[in-house]
């Protein structure tokens, strides 16, 4: 459970270019956006891209969007109950 | 023709063979078996530049924030300072990713680079810029051409100062000149005077 965090923090940094952070520095429950992590709306698409990629899921809902990047936390979550891959 | 009577070349930065320099003076110097990913990254941090979202930019912004860095850094300038820039190659290196990420789905974050403009967005952005801003596409470097529009909008008197040059990449081969031209300076903003600092490095 804690190896798919530890993975979606490693491809968060690789795939969004944040080279000052290390898995460290993002707990489970920080916000991705806003305050967080600071990322922006281009992030949102990558980490789209990241959920198809990797898990095979396909976010079209962009509400929905918003829910399931709250956090580490809650993407793993999601990934959980609805990879395919 | 191509003579300024007020306006000078007040600073000016060109990277080019693992160097930065800023008024012909050496501020960064690289091996030159680094490479130009570990030298976009080097610079960065000799730089000492605190600005996380550069790591997020294709290589043609990162020349933009590296070079005008380096040009305006102490320097007093307004939110009306124009952008005048030009290339030859546009934003060659980042239409190639992306035309292999095609093979696959799409990265949007390569994808926001494909434009050469966008540079100047990313500089405008970090230096809180709200100015008139343009990039030409030329097949070599273009003095009078520069010179010629920097110099209108200056008289114009819409701006106060301009950023003008040459940020051409291609296949991580780069050259880069960048000035900024203002009042204050004590080199005449000409077409030789901007052809002449374009020739240092290049010969």
């Amino acid at each position: 459970m804690s190896d798919l965090r530890t993975e979606l923090k490693q491809s968060i940094i690789e795939q969004l270019n944040l080279e000052e952070l290390n898995i460290e520095d993002i707990d489970n429950d920080d916000a991705l956006f806003g305050d967080g992590l600071g990322l922006d709306s281009i992030d949102a698409l990558e980490l789209i891209v990241l959920l198809e990629k990797d898990y095979g899921i396909k976010l079209t809902d962009p509400d929905q969007a918003k829910e399931i990047f709250l956090s580490i936390n809650k993407m793993a979550g999601y990934i959980e109950s609805h990879r395919t891959k | 023709m191509g003579k300024s009577r007020n306006h000078f070349i007040t600073n000016s930065i060109r990277i080019k063979n693992e160097k930065i320099f800023l008024n012909k003076e050496t501020v960064l110097s690289f091996d030159s078996e680094i490479g130009f990913p570990q030298f976009l990254k080097d610079s960065y941090k000799k730089l000492g530049l605190k600005y996380p979202k550069y790591h997020k930019m294709d290589s043609l912004c990162k020349l933009g924030i590296l070079g005008s860095s380096v040009l305006l850094k102490d320097q007093n300038f307004d939110a009306d300072t124009a952008l005048v820039f030009s290339n030859t190659s546009a934003s060659h290196d980042i239409d190639l990713k992306h035309k292999q990420s095609m093979e696959s789905i799409v990265s949007p974050t390569v994808f926001v680079y494909t434009l050469p403009n966008i540079v100047l967005g990313e500089i405008s952005i970090k230096y809180k810029l709200q100015s008139e801003n343009v990039f030409f596409i030329e097949d070599k470097f273009n003095a009078e051409l520069l010179w010629d529009y920097s110099e209108a909008l200056l008289n114009s008197g819409k701006v106060s100062s301009v950023v003008c040059g040459w940020i051409e990449l291609k296949n991580e081969q780069y050259d880069v000149l960048l000035c900024l031209v203002s009042n204050n300076g004590e080199i005449p903003f000409t077409k030789d005077n901007l052809e002449e600092l374009y020739k240092f490095e290049n010969e």
